[in-house]
């Protein structure tokens, strides 16, 4: 097995797009990378794969050089193992979901190809529709079979370029969930390429932000989230930390629970969330109240004490962030509350927020991460 | 019926597509994934016998191929033989009046192939030649099929071409179509009735298949 040093990319160029970005993603991280459309972020995913050369590019996979354009070297694609998704799937039209599969599992006898194959569509809830054309399968079913062609192909690094951009709503949360359970499973660095803050919050463990081609801001998605100076809505977004927190406590009797993070508790509604869990929580700025002391005769239930961080000049109202125990919260106040109030950095403050104001996403329904563990655990070992 | 003619007829039909398919493949699929310079031209150049008149090629041929051209020094020089007035001079100018038959709806096919696709090959780890064969001549074989049909009914028909480089030698290039030439000549109408169905059943069969191989593929990705 090579060393699990993970990805280490460092691009620039000028054409198709400017591009000028160096970003690490290690074995365990889903970075995701994020920006307006036209900011440079399928090239980038492109020049990681080698499928496009850009004018200067470093790109280190787990200790192998794939690309050092100061040094004259460039893998070809199909010698950099990667696993990539891309945004309409580019499924082989004229080959079933076996097929796609069998495409990625180079060398090894045909019998021996299309077990695996099979393992790997049981892995993404396929079983049953091996013998089906792409034509004949449902966008989300499409999306499954990239997924189980990038990972037959038994890749060091995973690419998913807008891999939801074709799905519904509905599906998208589902789908979510699977790849959750799927990445955690193979444990490789994943890039995700999105215009859809769903999807970061959903699944990233990292977030660069792509700006014109330039990395705007970067960070673990906590920290990121939680910055006070970032212009969010230059992003299109609210700003909101985003956090994870086990589910400590379901009192059934009251329809809540208690979510612990960092030291701090937050009290939600319970629905689908199972004692024991994790999730991913976030917490939006504007819903975020504050108070010099503890109110009395409200109907809240989160009533947190903490201390004042930083106060940051949002676009339109200051954004102060708060430090409630190891969590870290943004709160979007008006200047003349900052003022009245006399918020400065160090001062102790409670932030009161509607336990129905609490976004979480990603609630642990099932468990079929371990399906693609037994896939992966079966497969071929590595090239 | 002339069977030596028709005999001959097939048998270049046969020999051009052997030669002519697989260079319209290259030439077709460089055309469809590739832009160079000179593109435009190569492709101006590949649709040329479209428009030319079969006389004006067939007189180029002609000199290209006599002994005082390179092309024909060389090959006397090489086999012997000379590619005027034989089958080799036929099977040549053959190639050249069909390669827009071939090139383009192979090019066409090529070009229906979406780039991600090919690209989603390469990061299967396929070298050139597997993707070529698992994956890119599979999903452009009705237009290569289209090229084969084609190519292969034009040159049964060919007449223009077939007259100014070969004349009408019988058993070496006197095809059907210069046959009923000579047939109508010789006030022969039933003879040239007869290979004149015959050419006609064929076109009509080879056109069904080429609608339906194009439908097929318009079908694909939709």
């Amino acid at each position: 097995m090579a060393e699990r040093a993970g990805l280490e990319v460092s691009v620039a160029d000028t054409r198709p797009v400017r591009l000028d970005v160096q970003l690490r993603c290690g074995p365990d991280e889903v970075l995701a990378i994020f920006g307006p459309s036209g900011s440079g972020k399928t090239t980038l995913l492109r020049c990681v794969a080698g499928l496009h050369r850009p004018a200067q590019a470093r790109v280190v996979c787990d200790g192998i050089v794939w690309a050092d354009t100061a040094g004259g070297q460039w893998l070809p694609v199909r010698r950099r193992r990667v696993g990539f998704v891309f945004q309409e799937y580019a499924l082989f039209p004229h080959l079933t979901a076996r097929g796609n599969v069998m495409a990625a599992l180079g060398a090894g006898s045909a019998s021996a190809r299309r077990a695996d194959a099979a393992r790997w569509l049981a892995a993404v809830h396929l079983t049953g529709l091996e013998n089906r054309v792409p034509a004949s399968l449902s966008g989300g079913q499409r999306q499954r079979v990239a997924i189980a062609r990038a990972l037959a192909r038994d890749p060091q690094v995973l690419l998913l370029d807008e891999p939801f951009a074709a799905v519904d709503r509905a599906l998208r949360a589902r789908l979510h969930r699977e790849l959750e359970q799927i990445r955690r499973a193979v444990r490789i660095p994943v890039l995700l390429v999105t215009h859809d803050f769903e999807d970061v919050v959903r699944l990233s463990t990292h977030v660069v932000v792509l700006d014109e081609g330039r990395v705007a801001a970067a960070g673990p998605i906590a920290a990121l989230t939680s910055r006070g100076d970032l212009p969010w809505e230059r992003y299109g977004l609210g700003a909101g930390s985003v956090f994870d927190a086990e589910v400590r406590r379901v009192d059934v009797v009251r329809g809540l629970a208690e979510l612990a993070a960092g030291g701090a508790v937050f009290i939600v509604p319970r629905e689908g969330l199972a004692e024991g869990s994790c999730v991913r929580v976030r917490v939006p700025a504007k819903e975020v109240i504050l108070a010099t002391r503890p109110p009395e005769g409200l109907s809240l239930h989160n009533v947190l004490p903490g201390r004042v961080a930083e106060v940051g000049g949002g676009e339109r109202h200051p954004l102060v962030r708060l430090a409630i125990g190891g969590v870290h919260l943004l709160a979007e106040v008006t200047s003349d509350a900052v003022e009245r109030l006399q918020i400065r950095a160090g001062a102790s403050v409670y932030a009161l927020i509607k336990s129905v104001a609490i976004e979480i996403h990603g609630r642990d329904d099932d468990h079929n991460g371990h399906a693609v563990a037994d896939a992966h655990a079966g497969g071929p070992p590595p090239a | 019926m002339d069977w030596a003619a028709f005999r001959l007829s097939v048998q270049l039909g046969v020999t051009t597509l052997v030669f002519l398919i697989p260079l319209s493949i290259a030439l077709g699929r460089l055309l469809a994934v590739r832009r160079f310079p000179g593109h435009d031209v190569v492709e101006a150049v590949v649709a040329l016998p479209l428009i030319l008149p079969p006389t004006v090629l067939g007189f180029y041929l002609l000199v290209a191929f006599g002994g005082r051209s390179w092309i024909g020094s060389a090959f006397s020089s090489l086999t012997g033989g000379t590619l005027a007035f034989s089958f080799e001079g036929l099977v040549l100018a053959s190639m050249l009046v069909n390669l827009p038959f071939a090139v383009q709806p192979i090019q066409r096919a090529f070009e229906a192939v979406p780039r991600e696709v090919r690209e989603a090959a390469a990061c299967c780890g396929m070298t050139w030649w597997r993707a070529l064969a698992a994956i890119e001549l599979p999903l452009a074989w009705p237009g290569i099929a289209t090229a084969v049909v084609l190519t292969f009914a034009h040159t049964l028909g060919e007449f223009g071409v077939v007259l100014m480089v070969g004349g009408s030698i019988p058993g070496e290039t006197r095809t059907l179509s210069i046959a009923i030439y000579d047939r109508v000549q010789a006030f022969d109408d039933r003879g040239a009735g007869i290979m004149a169905a015959t050419l006609l059943a064929m076109a009509t069969v080879a056109l069904a298949l080429t609608t339906r191989l194009t439908r097929r593929l318009g079908g694909r990705h939709g």
